[in-house]
């Protein structure tokens, strides 16, 4: 009585399973890539094309007018040898360094840490207050923002009033001191983002901590300096790679205040790229240096990498 | 599991077929087929200007110009494109738009320095074929039908006028002043001092205006530098050689003098002047309103002044003298102009072009012609608008700057140029905002102009 067919009978089922695993997931795989196609298709068009495209026109004579508009030719190295013996070049270089160092690393950075620090004490009221007005500011349209904060530098602008009220004398902040206005209003633009990086950051620190190293008797200064802050250590790597980069492609702002000038004293990088691309029409020169400030952001990139990385090891 | 699979296989279809809808691109405007004769078909044209400022003179001539040809035309669209641009914005943006057939308007306005650059482009459709059977034609002038051509001896565009510039004043801030009426100078100096002892008797009052600085882009290479350039014993360009001249005493010359006026307060602040609506507040805000003594400008302005401009004002052809610009020591001709221009053209690129060289003759009948020259305040280029009575009485200047033709020069408008005047105004505006030198703004300039010619295309000035 004791056949095998009973057990032979109960063996498809699991076996059908286990021996269709190596041929069928990879079927699916691709059909589950499908929808993908379009998602994919557009970046490559959208994203990748135009960088490919500026790669390839940095090393041509491409113009808007005249020679190198109907044909366009290979120039090998030449638009980068101009950059690099070019006066102009090395000016937009010293102030696009000036500007993210002033008001990224240092502005809205410090700037950022001082208010999620004294945000994480204070009344509901003012954390709203507060939150809302520093979001506010970073929430507004480019072109917006910079009017307000050309009125505010302005010859007869909010500034200057404020400055006379005190009896401090004012200047003609746009005009003589056009980087460091343009400076300061990115910092007032951009702190939000570092205040709420930092906010998170701060929040997952526990409190046992803190109390610890104030029950052993560390000064406020010295809980910052040498409890609090090591250990946001990742989140300051982050944020600071985050803001230089975002800094150093900041256009529509100068543009709008300054429009790199006068003369070339707020003109950085992404505006001489502008004026050599569009105004002078010559567009492979102008990609040349988009190529140069890619590799200037990947240097920053490099080294806030870095430092991340020793501070996981 | 049969419903897995299906599911499947329909969002896989959808989305394929999402790609391939957004991927085609549907034509903005049906336009009939390229190959087929569009003068015989209706067609749907475009034509584009720029629009800068409050005037609305070209925006009215060419609205009626567009009810004219759709009426002569049935079946045909005339669309009007006004480019709100500034002096060389708008250059980039035309440039731009000639660059595709999708975008390339069918008629554009372009002006005659930017011509041999955009053919080396090939943006421009050659229009011999067309003028050859135009009775119109030889109503020209020749200097005119010069202005078009380009260097391979074809005509690319038509011109609809010219211009010529001088220096207005303020004859009633001149009389404050203590300056004569008829005014004179005969060097640069004689401008300068009659500046001086405005700013010194008629305080509140911006004494000279010259554009200078990249905002205002041709106008200050042209109005600005080249007015004052072309006084000296030098020039941007050696015809003899035909070479770029370099390193030349002259250039350095005029640099000295933009920097006199901008340091010694005698025109407007640098940040005024590096405005780029700097050009439309001269005629419709400074000069009317009395806030600006002299103008070195040119021979148009009054046409905010007229009926039809952006600002009429009656009173000008009694308050506005003009004089001739100076020579710098006062020898040569004694007076300097430079004339311009600009011409109605059809892009390589346009769908339309018979449709479009129909529009540009309904443009430039006999009568359009002498309307837009007087509205527009041009100097007529056609000998049967220069005789029209219309034109001759409409403006006291006329007179006065179509005389100056005689002086006039031309700008070495080879496909550089273009680059070159960029340079010229880098250079005026490192000098006018203390940045740099008038040599050391001379030297680069020269730099520049060697990487932008090539070394063996420059000869050194005198």
């Amino acid at each position: 009585m004791t056949t095998t067919v009973a057990p032979t009978s109960a063996a498809p089922a699991p076996s059908g399973k286990t021996s269709g695993r190596s041929g069928k997931p990879r079927a699916a795989k691709l059909v589950r890539m499908v929808p993908l196609t379009p998602a994919i298709g557009l970046m490559l068009v959208f994203l990748a094309g135009p960088i490919l495209y500026c790669v390839y026109a940095a090393f041509t004579n491409m113009a808007l007018t005249g020679t190198g508009a109907a044909n366009v030719k290979f120039v090998g190295l030449d638009n980068f040898r101009k950059a690099f013996n070019s006066g102009a070049f090395t000016n937009a270089i010293w102030l696009t360094l000036v500007f993210t160092l002033i008001s990224a690393i240092i502005g809205q950075n410090t700037l950022g840490l001082g208010l999620a620090l004294l945000m994480r004490k204070s009344t509901k009221v003012v954390r709203n207050f507060v939150g809302t007005a520093v979001i506010g500011a970073w929430v507004l349209p480019e072109v917006v923002a910079a009017y307000l904060l050309s009125a505010f530098f302005n010859d007869d602008g909010t500034l200057n009033v404020m400055l006379h009220a005190v009896g401090l004398p004012g200047q003609d902040w746009l005009y003589a001191a056009p980087i460091i206005a343009v400076s300061l209003a990115n910092i007032w633009r951009g702190t939000a983002f570092s205040m709420l990086v930092y906010s998170a950051a701060l929040s997952e620190i526990p409190k046992e901590i803190e109390e610890s190293a104030e029950m052993d008797g560390a000064s406020g200064a010295r809980r910052l300096v040498f409890v609090t802050v090591p250990m946001i250590s990742r989140a300051v790597m982050t944020n600071l790679m985050l803001i230089t980069l975002q800094t150093l492609s900041v256009f529509g702002l100068i543009f709008a205040m300054t429009r790199g000038g006068p003369g070339t004293k707020s003109q950085t990088l992404p505006l001489y790229m502008y004026e050599q691309a569009f105004s002078f029409s010559q567009i492979g020169y102008g990609t040349a240096i988009a190529l140069v400030m890619l590799a200037i952001g990947a240097v920053f990139s490099l080294i806030y990498l870095r430092g991340l990385n020793s501070e996981a090891a | 599991m049969v419903m897995r699979k299906r599911f499947k296989v329909v969002a896989a279809v959808s989305a394929v077929l999402l790609a391939v809808s957004a991927c085609s691109q549907g034509s903005t405007t049906k336009q009939p087929d390229a190959g087929s004769s569009q003068s015989s078909g209706p067609a749907h044209i475009k034509i584009a200007y720029q629009q800068w400022g409050p005037g609305v003179v070209m925006k009215n001539f060419l609205t009626g110009v567009k009810a004219e040809y759709e009426s002569a035309n049935p079946g045909s669209t005339v669309e009007i494109l006004p480019i709100v641009a500034s002096e060389n914005d708008y250059y980039t943006k035309l440039q731009l738009m000639m660059r595709s057939p999708n975008t390339a308007p069918d008629v554009v306005y372009e002006d005659t320095f930017l011509i041999n650059s955009d053919i080396t482009a090939g943006y421009l459709r050659p229009l011999d074929d067309y003028i050859k059977n135009w009775d119109q034609w030889s109503q020209f002038e020749d200097t005119a039908k010069g202005a078009a051509k380009a260097l391979d001896g074809k005509t690319y565009g038509v011109p609809d006028g010219t211009d010529t510039r001088a220096l207005w004043y303020n004859k009633q801030l001149f009389a404050k002043a203590g300056l004569p009426a008829d005014w004179q100078p005969k060097t640069w100096d004689d401008v300068l001092n009659a500046a001086r002892t405005i700013k010194q008797k008629v305080p509140g009052v911006t004494p000279l205006n010259v554009y200078s600085g990249k905002p205002m882009g041709e106008a200050s290479a042209m109005q600005g530098f080249e007015m004052l350039l072309y006084g000296t014993k030098d020039t941007l360009y050696n015809n003899d050689q035909q070479k770029w001249v370099v390193g030349s005493q002259g250039f350095k010359d005029s640099l000295n003098f933009i920097k006199t006026v901008y340091t010694e307060g005698l025109g407007p602040s640098p940040k005024q002047a590096l405005d780029p609506n700097m050009g439309s507040k001269v005629g419709t805000e400074l000069l009317p309103g009395g806030k600006l003594a002299i103008a070195l400008d040119g021979s148009w302005i009054y046409g905010n002044w007229q009926k039809t401009g952006a600002k009429p004002w009656p009173q000008w052809s009694t308050v506005m003298g003009q004089t001739a610009m100076p020579t710098q020591d006062g020898g040569g001709k004694g007076k300097v102009s430079l004339s311009g221009g600009w011409t109605w053209a059809i892009p390589a690129k346009s769908k339309n072009p018979d449709a479009a060289w129909n529009l540009i003759k309904t443009l430039q009948t006999q009568k359009n012609a002498a309307k837009y020259a007087t509205d527009g305040a041009q100097i007529a280029v056609r000998k049967d608008v220069a005789d029209d009575a219309g034109y001759k009485n409409s403006a006291k200047s006329t007179q006065f700057f179509t005389d100056l033709v005689s002086v006039t020069v031309y700008r070495p408008a080879y496909a550089e140029y273009p680059k070159v005047s960029n340079e010229i105004i880098t250079a005026m505006e490192a000098v006018m905002t203390g940045q740099s030198s008038p040599d050391k703004a001379a030297k680069n300039y020269d730099e520049a102009v060697e990487g932008i010619v090539g070394k063996d295309k420059t000869t050194q000035g005198q």
